[in-house]
């Protein structure tokens, strides 16, 4: 691992698993719900307010075991666009990126018209990324665009 | 389109338009043809409508099929608390294809994903009227014999009005069409709209007064301007009588000016205009029946 070693000691090593970093602090709540980490038989270690010379503060979220679909991961894109991601196999790092924001998304955020199908009928909201450094969301149903200011998430 | 739902004008293209535009004035010469003996259509009408309901039905009854079906929401198990999913399901069963309106956006989309059936959307709330943007399509093509080189004008509510905003969308697929804009400054077209029209280098000018721009046409589409859409209602008061057509309005238009409206008409045009040959908005009601025709034979797979 390339980070120092104070922060090793808040969030414990892992041996194989994910590391996810550079998560807003205020985000780290919303990615576990987005990844369904509250559902997990795994191991789950997180940190909020953690020191980061980038971003001042920081979270960090770590999961024994679990690695993630690239359509899995590039979710939490909408909350963290900063996060890291590294892959753990024997305490050794294999893979390291940088999430992405996917072209769709699917059943985490909530259609911002009031009148839409989703906010109505037991639907599923779904959205094509129109733009991805503004972050527009164009809905499948209601064909309405709902921007980064109106995110809510389910 | 046999087997495909009808939800969006979104989701065809320029050559799927002038198809269904073909078969429509084949219907127009021999409205009444035997091809959907023993099938079965459901109009579904969770929200009221005149036109576009009962020229479905009519367009069903002139090709042989029967209509079942409702006429607004009171009268189905929704008043019940039936989901849409449970409703869409349970007609699927009982016939061939499925027309609906309902004030919920985005309601047909998902519709057209639990039906067994195809689903043709006829209004989903303020979203998409695609039936209304064909049959438009149509009229403008039968009175100025082509879509492309015309100077068209959209009057009043250019804001919320879906009907204005899916015939500008689907016009853009046209060469050389100039779009005038006319309407109150709180009610002008939207910019996601008008990024279509600058996508694909067409002009536009906007304006808030009808009588200047009346002599350029080849098309004036009229909308109702709705009051409740204004945040102050003496600016209401104030503009409401600038959209109002007149027949001396057309005095110095072109020969080829033709008015069309999606009506129901309130008071935007004069009832003096009604005699003016240029008045065009009846034959484009007509025109509903056989431009839904085209597209239940055409969904039916019967064309």
């Amino acid at each position: 691992m390339e980070e120092p070693l104070r922060k090793e000691l808040i969030v414990s090593a892992i041996e194989n698993g994910t590391v996810i970093d550079h998560i807003p602090s205020t985000a780290v709540m919303r990615v576990m719900k987005i990844l369904e980490l509250e559902k997990s038989k795994n191991q789950v270690l997180f940190g909020m307010n953690l020191e980061s010379r980038k971003f001042g503060k920081k979270g960090i979220i770590k999961v024994r075991d679990t690695f993630f679909e690239p359509i899995e991961i590039n979710k939490i894109a909408l909350v963290a666009p900063s996060a890291s991601l590294t892959v753990i196999r024997d305490f050794k790092v294999v893979e390291k990126k940088m999430v992405e924001i996917p072209d769709f998304v699917a059943g985490f955020i909530k259609c911002f018209n009031p009148k839409c199908v989703t906010n109505h009928e037991n639907v599923p909201t779904k959205f094509n990324v129109i733009d991805k450094i503004e972050i527009r969301l164009f809905c499948h149903y209601c064909e309405k665009i709902t921007k980064k200011e109106h995110i809510q998430f389910i | 389109m046999k087997n495909r739902s009808l939800v969006s004008i979104n989701d065809f293209s320029k050559e799927e338009y002038l198809k269904i535009l073909d078969l429509a004035s084949e219907f127009e010469k021999q409205p009444v043809q035997n091809i959907l003996e023993g099938n079965v259509v459901a109009t579904l009408f969770f929200e009221p409508s005149t036109r576009t309901r009962l020229s479905f039905e009519s367009a069903v009854n002139r090709l042989g099929g029967r209509v079942i079906g409702f006429t607004d929401a009171s009268s189905s198990s929704t008043s019940k608390g039936e989901s849409l999913k449970d409703t869409i399901k349970t007609v699927a069963n009982y016939s061939d294809l499925i027309v609906m309106r309902h004030p919920i956006e985005g309601s047909a989309k998902w519709a057209s994903e639990v039906s067994s059936v195809p689903i043709i959307n006829a209004g989903d709330g303020a979203n998409q009227h695609p039936t209304q943007c064909l049959l438009d399509l149509y009229t403008i093509r039968q009175t100025q014999g082509r879509l492309d080189n015309l100077h068209i004008a959209f009057v009043g509510d250019l804001k919320y009005g879906r009907t204005v905003h899916s015939n500008v969308i689907a016009l853009t697929q046209f060469d050389n069409i100039t779009f005038h804009l006319v309407s109150p400054d709180e009610l002008k077209l939207p910019s996601a709209v008008k990024m279509h029209i600058k996508k694909k280098n067409l002009n536009y000018y906007q304006y808030t007064d009808l009588k200047e721009v009346i002599p350029h046409l080849d098309v004036l589409y009229m909308t109702r301007i709705q009051r409740e859409r204004f945040s102050d209602p003496i600016e209401y008061e104030r503009v409401k009588n600038s959209y109002v057509l007149n027949n001396d309005m057309l005095d110095g238009s072109k020969d080829n000016l033709k008015i069309l409206h999606p009506l129901p008409r309130v008071n935007e045009i004069n009832e003096d205009v009604d005699s003016n040959p240029k008045a065009y908005y009846f034959e484009q009601a007509l025109n509903g029946v056989f431009v839904r025709q085209a597209i239940l034979a055409s969904i039916l797979g019967k064309k």
